[in-house]
């Protein structure tokens, strides 16, 4: 039993990652119909920005919570002003290539200045140790990401659904030439909200940092991963999204407890049955 | 109580253009659509334009809301010069636009869509005042905004640009496609509206329904306006109306 505990919390973890990315994923799908393949660097730059803070300048990890965020957001939006902009309109495709491109040199330029290896990155002071729950032994780390990740999914659902701004999103990402004539500066909320997308990326980026170490290619790893939660629980929905990107890490976390063989393959295994099934995901509308 | 409230506020003095539009020329891609709009708004008017299907009275509205991607000629609005700007700074000087497939969000509930069109200037209406405008819309706040009727979606479009301030009202065709009590409710709205000192350009297919609430008349054929005409010489312009509009 305490093996099945251990990979459920293992499952959890993953879906932490999921969740946060396929949610920034489908907020930037939503607003500026790209397909954003550059979200698995933007993730790792968040983890480097954390090393770099520490590591350069002795700014730790709460601080990088924040920090990390915030850089690369502002990377993203320069990316969406300078190069995604001239995409609006045209077929997926484009921004599909032009973002994994992005992703190829972000990832070379930070394999060709710290290679392939992981960089250490510890776990804060606060929140080392672990307690034990009777049942399990339960890292506090690992709690804390399952716990802080669930709480900023739902502040961005909140934020979408249930406020002001998200009304404007909502509806520019419905009828931005209308939203527009209303008087709302729908480019600039096109920016500001690939920025937000981004930063998602890499406040996972922050989180996973302590878990799985800082590397150029951890990003590119866990995006194929995420693109099938995405596929899964459909474009469309953000609440989707969250739920997805959680159900199937605890599911991959089941399948590496009952048939291991079969861990890294059952999220792709479900993503062609609910393509046959149904075509637009889980909680997607059709296009 | 809605008239005192008025009072106060800053409208262009009686009868001076608001509106003037000239040699407006619009494309859509590659075809030309307007060729030469020439007209005018005078403060606290209703002009409608008419036309058949086609003749570019639509056009001209997106125009002047500045959502038609390449247009030319002269488009001034309170002596500000507007043919170049973009259309979120073409609201915030006070043009509201209801779009003729109303343009109601489905992702928005009916209080959300109500509440989205941010406020431009002081003196909007407020919300009772709209809520006794269109007393429906207070039962169905919580409602998905595209599962109203017809009927009230187009007083939810109508609605939600009286909040912003804006005294420039563009609608287009408010009437296409509803039942005749609820043409005859939008009717009522519009002169009221009027009363308290609304500028409305208004585009209509209905010249019945035109012709109760205008103050002047323009004909675009073509995407030229041709004819023009005040509500009182009507009656002296039937014949040619009939031409015009082949009805």
């Amino acid at each position: 039993m305490q093996a099945l505990y251990a990979q459920l919390l293992v499952g959890l973890i993953n879906g932490s990652f999921y969740a946060l990315l396929s949610l920034g994923l489908a907020v930037i799908f939503g607003m500026l119909n790209i397909i954003n393949f550059a979200h698995g660097a933007l993730y790792m730059m968040g983890a480097f920005v954390a090393y770099f803070l520490l590591n350069l300048g002795g700014i730790n990890y709460w601080w990088a919570l924040i920090i990390a965020p915030v850089v690369v957001g502002i990377f993203g939006m320069i990316l969406e002003r300078t190069m995604l902009q001239w995409l609006a309109g045209l077929d997926h495709l484009y921004g599909l290539l032009l973002t994994f491109g992005i992703a190829l040199i972000v990832q070379g330029v930070f394999q060709n200045y710290f290679g392939s290896s992981g960089l250490p990155y510890s776990i804060p002071d606060q929140l080392k140790g672990g307690v034990n729950l009777g049942f399990m032994f339960l890292p506090v780390y690992r709690g804390w990401v399952v716990v802080f990740s669930l709480v900023v999914c739902l502040a961005t659902w909140f934020l979408i659904e249930k406020t002001q701004l998200g009304a404007y999103l909502r509806a520019a990402t419905e009828n931005p030439t209308l939203v527009r004539a209303f008087g709302i500066n729908v480019p600039r909320m096109i920016t500001l909200t690939y920025g937000l997308g981004v930063g998602l990326a890499a406040l996972a980026g922050v989180l996973s940092a302590p878990i799985n170490q800082v590397r150029p290619l951890m990003g590119a790893d866990l995006i194929i991963v995420v693109f099938a939660v995405v596929v899964i629980g459909g474009m469309g929905s953000i609440m989707g999204s969250i739920i997805t990107g959680f159900a199937l890490g605890v599911i991959e976390g089941l399948t590496k407890y009952f048939y291991p063989e079969a861990s890294n393959t059952v999220v792709f295994v479900l993503m062609v049955v609910v393509l046959l099934v149904k075509p637009t995901g889980l909680t997607g509308r059709a296009a | 109580m809605a008239e005192a409230k008025l009072a106060e506020r800053p409208v262009a003095a009686a009868g001076a253009e608001v509106l003037t539009v000239n040699d407006l020329q619009a494309w859509y891609g590659e075809s030309h659509i307007l060729h030469g709009i020439n007209f005018n708004v005078k403060a606290g008017e209703v002009v409608t334009l008419l036309g058949r299907n086609g003749a570019g009275k639509t056009t001209t509205l997106k125009s002047i809301m500045g959502v038609i991607g390449k247009r030319s000629g002269s488009i001034r609005f309170d002596n500000k010069e507007i043919i170049r700007a973009t259309s979120d700074r073409i609201a915030r000087l006070g043009i509201a636009f209801c779009p003729e497939e109303r343009g109601i969000f489905s992702s928005l509930d009916v209080r959300e869509n109500l509440m989205l069109p941010p406020v431009v200037r002081p003196g909007g209406l407020p919300l009772d005042q709209i809520f006794t405008l269109f007393p429906n819309l207070k039962e169905r706040l919580t409602s998905q905004g595209t599962k109203l009727s017809g009927g009230e979606q187009q007083m939810l479009a109508i609605a939600r640009i009286l909040r912003t301030g804006a005294r420039f009202l563009m609608l287009d065709e408010p009437t296409e496609g509803l039942a005749p009590v609820i043409i005859q409710q939008i009717g009522h709205t519009i002169a009221r509206l009027k009363s308290q000192g609304f500028t409305i350009l208004l585009v209509e297919q209905n010249f019945r329904f035109a012709s109760t609430v205008a103050d002047r008349y323009y004909i675009v054929e073509h995407g030229k306006v041709i004819d023009g005409f005040a509500n009182s010489e009507l009656s002296a312009n039937m014949d040619k109306l009939h031409t015009y509009l082949g009805v």
